[in-house]
């Protein structure tokens, strides 16, 4: 007959054995060979000892059962945290085996990157943009006729000096050479005022060419960004506003734009743009290589749109004003990235251009 | 072109009241740009000496001992120089003053020396020494008034101001011309140079006759003439200011000449009259084939419609070039024909390039019409021969100006000037700069100003030209900056750029490497690039090319490409992966080429950069066709290929690109012959090209549309068919996707082998099954792969894949 105090002293010894039991458990198989061993459905030593229970008084089956409880929930919640505690112990060492070489190079995607020019150009174009210019392209291959005529460089003008000429080898039916590849972008200043009345504010980015001998400095075959902005009031000062916030944007606020008189045929007056020096920071100290110990260095050329050639193209030069501006890239680029050499543009060599 | 102008010169007609890094300063923003600044002299331990004693020396018969005093001390030195004598003023040197050593050719710091046992305590110098000067026969001799003790560097020092003139401006080839503009940053004038003379001749008309055959090339010719002039050296102030302007002295009359030119801006000839026939002078053009032998001995032949001066026999010069030889002034003329004349500058200038003879007077003649300013620059001359040659002027000047034109005046209003500039410049101010700048003008009313251009200046014909004049002085500093406040014109959106710089972004994201290359390439290279098929058009040649490796311009980007491809191969080995967007000129017509933007791309090797954790492959057509699929997925076009037979590609190996209809493109395996013709190495190159306009217009014109996502799953079903070889896998994936209830159909495997037996191969498609408004089932799911099957074996022979 069992008795209270037996299943007690039972219950005592297993609460005792198992948890000291549980302590050296280190696997999960060894937690479910204790599982079984103390909670098993059908040969748990708890399992068991509960069963019987059933041979008790109602009164102290109640006793008894409560203690009983007490241990299963006790042993429960021991079974829970060890499992647990293996579960991260597992993890830990898992984790502890996946240890990386963190300084091996990423596996990257392929990434290829714009040619220098073109980051610069597009750079420039967003200035403009911003300020409320449109980009609209024009032809390479070019007429006396744009390329000169109409910017007020007649034939045997002495200012066709400033533009050495790659000509094609053609003629027309009046046996002149007229076709050309174009010297500057400016040409596309006549053709939009020809085919649109203002208001006109637009750059035109594109590829132009001189018959001139390469070094250093000098490629034949090179980019610029033109500039036209062409309506009612438009001024001196706001040429001079347009430009000191594209140097802003382009350059950074801590520049200084300077503005001296030049000439071209097509505007009057006529503007050379300089920033100060950011190599010497303007001091121009003699031995700058960038600006040459003058502390400036020319970006642009720039002026007020010559009253002939808006009345060539079609516009009313007492009724509109304008103003027109042209940039290199190139220069642009070489200073802004400290690239020494012009003719890296288009010598495509790849360790050149990964460097953008 | 430069000029430079000695401060000293300038100084002879104006106040040069600031430093002359300010001057400097102003005139550059003023559009005069001084290139640079050259400080002559700067001598140190060089004074004015005054020789004392000349004596024999000891041991040497052609040296001399001389003292010579240097203000308080006396030194003793031994000089070699056969001019040296007593009484006068010397350039002296004291041993440590640095000086041009002309045994070592060397600018180095003066020993001290024994010469033949005797000390020389320094050296009397010559100009070679100095720096100043070529001549080393002698010493330089100063005038008497040099004060003896005067550090030399104060007596003979100078600065030389280098202007880079711009090609409007050639009055500031000329002292004169700078020195109106110094004179208008003070607000002063210029003092203008005497050209009064006592005319005590004979009345020059009765002397010399003067006719222009042709106004339009010669518009003014003016004379005067000398008699009993004495040629020789010019005075020491002459050379000095020739030589530090740049110029050689040559004698008195050839010197007064150059000295007027730099002085006026006009150029002058002296011919010696007594050798000019009839005492007649005929300005006319050249016969063809007309021989003449210029001042610098050199026979040229000449041709209409170049100018030359002549009298009835022959030619006496090159009119507004240069002289001729057989009149040149020599030390037995005694009789000057002085020409002062304006010549059309875009005939001078055809003239001077193409007898290849760009001269001092050319240079100044071809950039302005400058119609006042001989006799300008002939009196000034005449006055100064006088002084330096003696000699009497003929009484008055030939002046032969047939189409005298009216004098320029131009209206300035202030109301102009505040419209360009956008700022009001006070009348008042506006004339007194003008008139600084020697431009005479006179007050209309408040508001205006009345100009008449001088005669220097042809570059000022319009109302603008004189608001440049006011605000380059006045400095574009001082104008006020302001923003565009005019409104924004509308923007049309561009859809050709916006594809354009998409498929630059697209192609670079996806690994490949932008490149710009020449757009001249040689008529080889594209031969290389066609392998026998038929160009586009014939590439158009420059007419004067760079180099022959650029004489036309390119028809086709591949040789650009390829050619990058094959000279980074060299460096960095084979994977690389390079796409140019960039123009073919396409002549077609007469007139200006088709210009056609195209994005081209090569591809060589793996895509990714060479990793240790990745496989290599190959870039094969897939690898090009995948870019090509990318580049329009990303602008919303759905490309189809077709096969495509070109010589430039692998045949069987290459497809043409179209879209909606149209071709747009190619791509394909280089042709191993053409990879070789380029010297590319590896195991072969993929090349694509799509004409970015075609690709624009295929560009659909309405935005992408939204479809709802079914909520109902997918079923998965792997098809794996065998099919003949000529069975494009298209058409097979063409109608699987045409099942109402397949969404997409992915390939997954390819396979040809013994497996599946000759001539057919296996395409395993990933099939998904979905229906917008209900879970499929399994029945119906396999009744679609049923039906499927069966039209893919009645239309294409396709049998499903056993095993």
């Amino acid at each position: 007959m069992t008795t209270a105090p037996e299943i007690l002293g039972t219950l005592h010894n297993i609460r005792t054995v198992a948890v000291a039991e549980l302590d050296g458990v280190e696997d999960d198989a060894a937690l479910e060979a204790w599982r079984i061993a103390y909670l098993g459905r059908r040969e748990g030593r708890l399992t068991l000892i509960m069963r019987r229970m059933a041979e008790l008084e109602a009164e102290e089956r109640r006793s008894v059962g409560v203690q009983a409880n007490d241990v299963k929930a006790l042993l429960e919640s021991q079974l829970a945290e060890k499992t647990e505690a293996l579960k991260s112990a597992k993890l830990a060492q898992a984790a502890q085996e996946g240890r990386l070489d963190v300084t091996l190079p990423g596996r990257r995607p392929a990434l290829g990157r714009l040619h220098p020019i073109t980051q610069t150009m597009r750079e420039i174009t967003r200035a403009f943009i911003s300020m409320g210019f449109q980009v609209v392209e024009g032809p390479e291959v070019e007429l006396d006729h744009y390329n000169f005529g109409m910017l007020n460089i007649p034939r045997g003008h002495p200012a066709r000096d400033m533009f050495d000429t790659l000509w094609l080898d053609h003629t027309n039916a009046e046996g002149e050479r007229e076709m050309l590849l174009r010297t500057h972008t400016s040409p596309m200043q006549a053709r939009i005022m020809e085919a649109t009345q203002p208001p006109v504010r637009v750059v035109v980015p594109g590829r132009v060419y001189r018959f001139e001998a390469t070094d250093a400095t000098h490629e034949w075959h090179f980019t610029q960004v033109e500039g036209l902005a062409v309506d009612r009031g438009i001024t001196f000062a706001n040429l001079k506003g347009t430009l000191y916030e594209f140097a802003r944007l382009v350059f950074g606020s801590e520049r200084r734009v300077r503005f001296r008189c030049d000439f071209f045929p097509f505007v009057e007056p006529g503007v050379d743009v300089a920033i100060d020096c950011f190599s010497c920071d303007g001091a121009g100290a003699p031995d700058c290589r960038i600006c040459r110990g003058s502390g400036w260095i020319e970006i642009m050329g720039a002026g007020m749109v010559h009253p002939r050639v808006l009345e060539m193209s079609g516009i009313d030069h007492t009724e509109y004003t304008g103003f027109a501006f042209g940039m290199g890239v190139e220069r642009i680029a070489m200073l802004k990235y400290g690239i020494d050499d012009i003719r890296y543009f288009y010598g495509n060599d790849a360790r050149f251009l990964r460097q953008f | 072109m430069a000029m430079n102008v000695p401060l000293s010169w300038l100084r002879a007609y104006v106040d040069v009241d600031m430093p002359v890094e300010q001057l400097a300063h102003r005139l550059t923003m003023a559009g005069i740009e001084v290139g640079g600044v050259e400080r002559i002299g700067g001598w140190n331990d060089c004074y004015v000496g005054h020789v004392l004693d000349v004596g024999p020396h000891p041991n040497a018969d052609r040296l001399r001992l001389c003292t010579v005093d240097i203000g308080g001390e006396r030194l003793q030195v031994v000089c070699g120089a056969p001019n040296v004598a007593e009484q006068q003023k010397i350039a002296f040197a004291r041993v440590g003053a640095t000086l041009f050593n002309t045994h070592s050719g060397k600018v180095e710091p003066l020993k001290a020396a024994k010469i033949r046992g005797v000390t020389s305590e320094g050296m009397i110098c010559s100009v070679l020494e100095l720096g100043i000067g070529e001549e080393h026969d002698g010493i330089l001799v100063l005038p008497d008034d040099a004060p003896t003790g005067t550090p030399l560097a104060d007596y003979l020092g100078d600065t030389v101001l280098e202007l880079e003139v711009t090609a409007n401006r050639p009055d500031c080839f000329s002292v004169l011309g700078v020195a109106r503009e110094v004179a208008a940053f003070s607000g002063t004038q210029v003092a203008e140079p005497d050209a009064g003379y006592p005319e005590e001749g004979e009345p020059v008309e009765s002397l010399a006759t003067v006719e222009i055959e042709d106004p339009a090339l010669c518009a003014r010719y003016t004379a005067a003439l000398l008699t009993g002039v004495s040629i020789g050296p010019s005075p020491e102030w002459l050379q000095e200011r020739l030589t530090r302007a740049g110029q050689r002295p040559i004698n008195n009359i050839v010197d007064v000449t150059n000295y007027v030119m730099l002085e006026t801006g006009q150029p002058l000839h002296a011919f010696d009259f007594d050798k000019v026939a009839g005492r007649r002078i005929i300005v006319r053009q050249a016969r063809p084939g007309e021989k003449h032998v210029t001042l610098d001995g050199v026979e040229r032949e000449l041709a209409p419609p170049m100018v030359v001066i002549a009298d009835p026999e022959k030619a006496v010069g090159l009119g507004g070039v240069m002289g001729g030889a057989n009149t040149e002034v020599t030390e037995e003329t005694h009789t000057i024909l002085l020409e002062s004349a304006s010549f059309h500058p875009f005939n001078t200038r055809r003239t001077a390039d193409d007898l290849k003879l760009r001269t001092e007077a050319s240079l100044r003649f071809e950039k302005g019409w400058r119609q006042g300013l001989p006799p300008v620059g002939l009196r000034r001359a005449v006055k100064l021969m006088l002084e330096v040659a003696g000699g009497i002027a003929a009484r008055g000047i030939i002046d032969v100006y047939p189409d005298r034109p009216e004098p320029r005046v131009i209206t300035l209003t202030a109301a102009r000037m505040e419209k360009v500039l956008g700022v009001t410049v006070p009348m008042a101010d506006a004339a007194r700069t003008l008139t600084s700048l020697g431009i005479a003008c006179r007050m209309m009313g408040d508001d205006a100003l009345e100009v008449e251009a001088p005669p220097w200046r042809a570059d000022i014909t319009i109302e603008d030209d004189l608001v440049e004049e006011v605000v380059r002085v006045i400095g574009y500093d001082d104008v006020p900056t302001a923003p565009l406040a005019a409104p924004i014109p509308l923007s049309t959106p561009d859809t050709a750029q916006a594809v354009k710089e998409e498929v630059r972004d697209l192609l670079a994201s996806i690994g490949m490497q932008e490149v710009i290359t020449y757009s001249m390439v040689s008529e080889h290279a594209l031969e290389l690039a066609y392998r026998g098929a038929e160009p586009p058009a014939p590439p158009m040649r420059a007419f004067n090319p760079i180099s022959s490796e650029h004489e036309c311009l390119r028809t086709s980007l591949r040789p650009g490409l390829l050619r990058t491809l094959a000279a980074n191969q060299r460096h960095e080995g084979v994977p690389q992966w390079y796409f140019e967007v960039g123009k073919e000129f396409i002549f077609t017509g007469d007139g200006l080429p088709d210009e056609r933007q195209k994005a081209a791309g090569v591809l060589s090797g793996p895509g990714a950069q060479a990793s240790w954790a990745a496989a290599e492959a190959t870039a094969g057509f897939y690898d090009a066709k995948g870019v090509v699929e990318a580049l329009c997925d990303r602008v919303g076009v759905t490309p189809s290929f077709e096969p495509l037979d070109d010589p430039f590609y692998h045949p069987g190996r290459a497809a043409t690109i179209s879209a909606g209809g149209q071709r747009i493109g190619e791509l394909g395996e280089v042709h191993p012959e053409a990879l070789d013709a380029f010297d590319v190495r590896g195991e072969g190159a993929v090349y694509f090209e799509v004409d970015l306009a075609a690709l624009t217009e295929a560009v659909p014109q309405s935005a992408r549309r939204f479809r709802s996502i079914s909520v109902y799953p997918e079923a998965l079903r792997d098809l794996a068919l065998v099919v003949g070889m000529d069975v494009p896998a298209d058409r097979v994936r063409e109608i699987i996707e045409q099942h109402p209830l397949v969404a997409r159909a992915a390939l997954f495997d390819v396979y040809a082998g013994e497996q599946v037996g000759a001539d057919v191969r296996s395409l395993a498609y990933r099939v998904s099954f979905q229906a917008p408004d209900r879970t499929l089932t399994a029945e119906e799911v396999q009744r679609a792969m049923d039906r499927l099957l069966s039209r893919l074996e009645r239309e294409l022979g396709a049998a499903q894949r056993q095993g």
